[in-house]
């Protein structure tokens, strides 16, 4: 190799000066537009360098005349995004739900917020569009364990069930085998009893001796008839509907080791308007009312 | 033309070339990584991130073994929509006692940076045991083998003085204690729980699988509920100067 320029004489460019069995290679130069868009680049990051954070020093970095930063930047979204929404925000906790239902705006903004917050929060336990799942109650039929009514809901939601709140909804169904409050052979009297008032096939003798159980233990909170109350969340069990499941089987398990499902009290995680939206939803277009 | 003449230099002599292009990675590699391990900023100063107590740990570690990092992040974004569906975005200080990190990079599932307290005990068993069940839509297999297995406490010991060996603030006492910490986290009536909670500040100290024993699920459950809880956001101010990145 010589330092000598080789120039194809075909071609008019330069060779790598490279020679194999007389073949030689065309050093043809990169083309400029590319060589531009490189150069181009290299302007870029210097302007770049100056207006963003980039250099690394001894106990920080270079800030960059703009000053840029993801979290101001998306402090500042979040605050416009409350802000985009604080009037109806602000005018849905204050109304009430006659006031919501007459106002088509700001029923359609609870609904919305509310749709989008039950799949957020709701529906991973009570199923997609509430539809329920064994143990988390169905929110779209009329059945309703604490009230269906939009006041009753709204309570609920709020404060929760045997959850961590002094005001939450509170009723508990003991594990009347698990504890031995009861014998075995009377919690299959019971079984039977309620196997009977929910209109499934019985053992007669059983069931009676099941019914004097029952009024003894169990009426206080499901009434004497057993179509539950209210106050203590005792479910109706002489319909046809079952939150754990009406089979012997699954009777036995519930008076045996108790039920006592929790709903988390949501007024720590979500504001008062978002509740009253998840209300009105819940109320308005799944089950609730009555 | 000097240039081109070192051009025709580097471009015919192939050792200098190599030694040319080791000290230009060389140089942008320590510009770009070696900062991160002085400046302040990398891991801003969090109060209440703590090291994982030995419960959470082993969760962690079926948390990886199973995979679960392939579909769920953990890692929120400071954009708009991210926070207002998860939370707070992360901050580094929140993972820099996982290794390896777990932020991950795909969101099959949901991003998990946050779930710790989001729902109960039952629901993650349920979940876990047949997603479906809850979830009709899930696409994420089930792990009811969780509950039935035992977990294997024996080696969280080993584990706990490995990570304090790479400089993760456990003491000799952590590490002592860390099989029965195991125990304790489980039993709400243990004597041990007040010195168990000095040393794992906010660890959740229950039955978490409501079975006798100590499983596997117990684990994955107290690791899930203590995710993204340690810091208190109403405390801490990401955006101000001092802590600012």
């Amino acid at each position: 190799m010589s330092d000598h320029k080789k120039v194809d004489e075909h071609t008019g460019t330069e060779t790598t000066r490279h020679e194999w069995d007389d073949i030689q290679e065309l050093d043809t130069p990169m083309p400029r537009w590319w060589i531009n868009i490189m150069y181009m680049t290299i302007v870029w990051s210097i302007g770049y360098v100056i207006l963003m954070p980039a250099i690394p020093l001894l106990n920080g970095y270079t800030k960059g005349v703009l000053d840029f930063s993801d979290r101001d930047r998306v402090a500042v979204a979040v605050e416009q995004m409350h802000a985009d929404r604080s009037a109806r925000s602000q005018e849905l906790s204050n109304s009430s739900i006659n006031e919501i239902i007459g106002d088509d705006g700001l029923y359609e903004f609870a609904v919305q917020q509310g749709k989008t917050l039950f799949g957020d929060n709701c529906e991973t336990c009570h199923g997609a569009g509430g539809q329920g799942v064994v143990g988390y109650p169905n929110l779209n039929d009329q059945v309703w364990i604490w009230g269906g009514s939009f006041d009753d809901i709204k309570y609920s939601i709020t404060y929760g069930i045997r959850a961590e709140h002094d005001d939450t909804r509170f009723g508990s169904m003991a594990a009347y085998g698990r504890d031995e409050i009861l014998e075995p052979a009377q919690i299959n009297d019971l079984v039977q009893h309620v196997l009977n008032i929910s209109g499934q096939q019985a053992d007669g003798v059983s069931a009676k001796r099941g019914a004097t159980l029952f009024a003894e233990n169990c009426s206080s909170c499901h009434g004497v008839e057993g179509k539950g109350t209210r106050e203590n969340g005792a479910p109706n069990l002489t319909d046809t509907d079952w939150l754990y499941g009406g089979s012997a089987e699954v009777i036995h398990e519930t008076i045996f080791n108790g039920r006592n499902g929790v709903m988390p009290n949501w007024n720590e995680r979500l504001s008062a308007d978002q509740i009253m939206a998840l209300s009105v939803y819940v109320h308005n277009e799944l089950g609730g009312g009555e | 033309m000097k240039i081109s003449k070192l051009h025709d230099f580097m471009e015919t002599r192939s050792f200098a070339l190599m030694v040319g292009i080791l000290l230009t990675v060389m140089v942008g590699g320590i510009v770009q990584i070696a900062p991160l391990f002085y400046i302040d900023s990398t891991i801003e100063e969090v109060e209440g991130v703590r090291p994982y107590s030995p419960l959470e740990l082993a969760g962690q570690d079926i948390y990886v073994r199973e995979g679960c990092y392939l579909c769920h992040s953990q890692m929120i974004r400071p954009l708009r929509d991210e926070i207002e569906r998860y939370g707070h975005y992360s901050l580094a200080a929140e993972s820099m006692y996982d290794r390896p990190f777990q932020w991950g990079s795909k969101r099959t599932g949901p991003d998990l940076a946050r779930v710790g307290g989001k729902y109960t005990d039952d629901w993650h068993v349920f979940h876990l045991t047949n997603p479906r069940a809850v979830v009709p839509d899930s696409v994420m297999p089930p792990y009811a083998f969780l509950n039935d297995k035992k977990l294997n406490a024996k080696l969280i010991g080993a584990h706990l003085a490995a990570k304090k060996a790479i400089g993760e603030p456990y003491t000799d006492e952590m590490v002592a204690l860390a099989e029965a910490d195991i125990y304790t986290q489980v039993d709400p009536d243990s004597d041990d729980i007040d010195a168990f909670l000095a040393r794992y500040p906010k660890a959740q100290v229950r039955n978490f699988d409501a079975q006798p024993e100590i499983t596997e699920m117990d684990a994955l459950i107290a690791y899930l509920q203590i995710i993204g809880t340690m810091v208190d956001f109403d405390e801490y101010q990401a955006n101000i100067n001092d802590n600012a990145r």
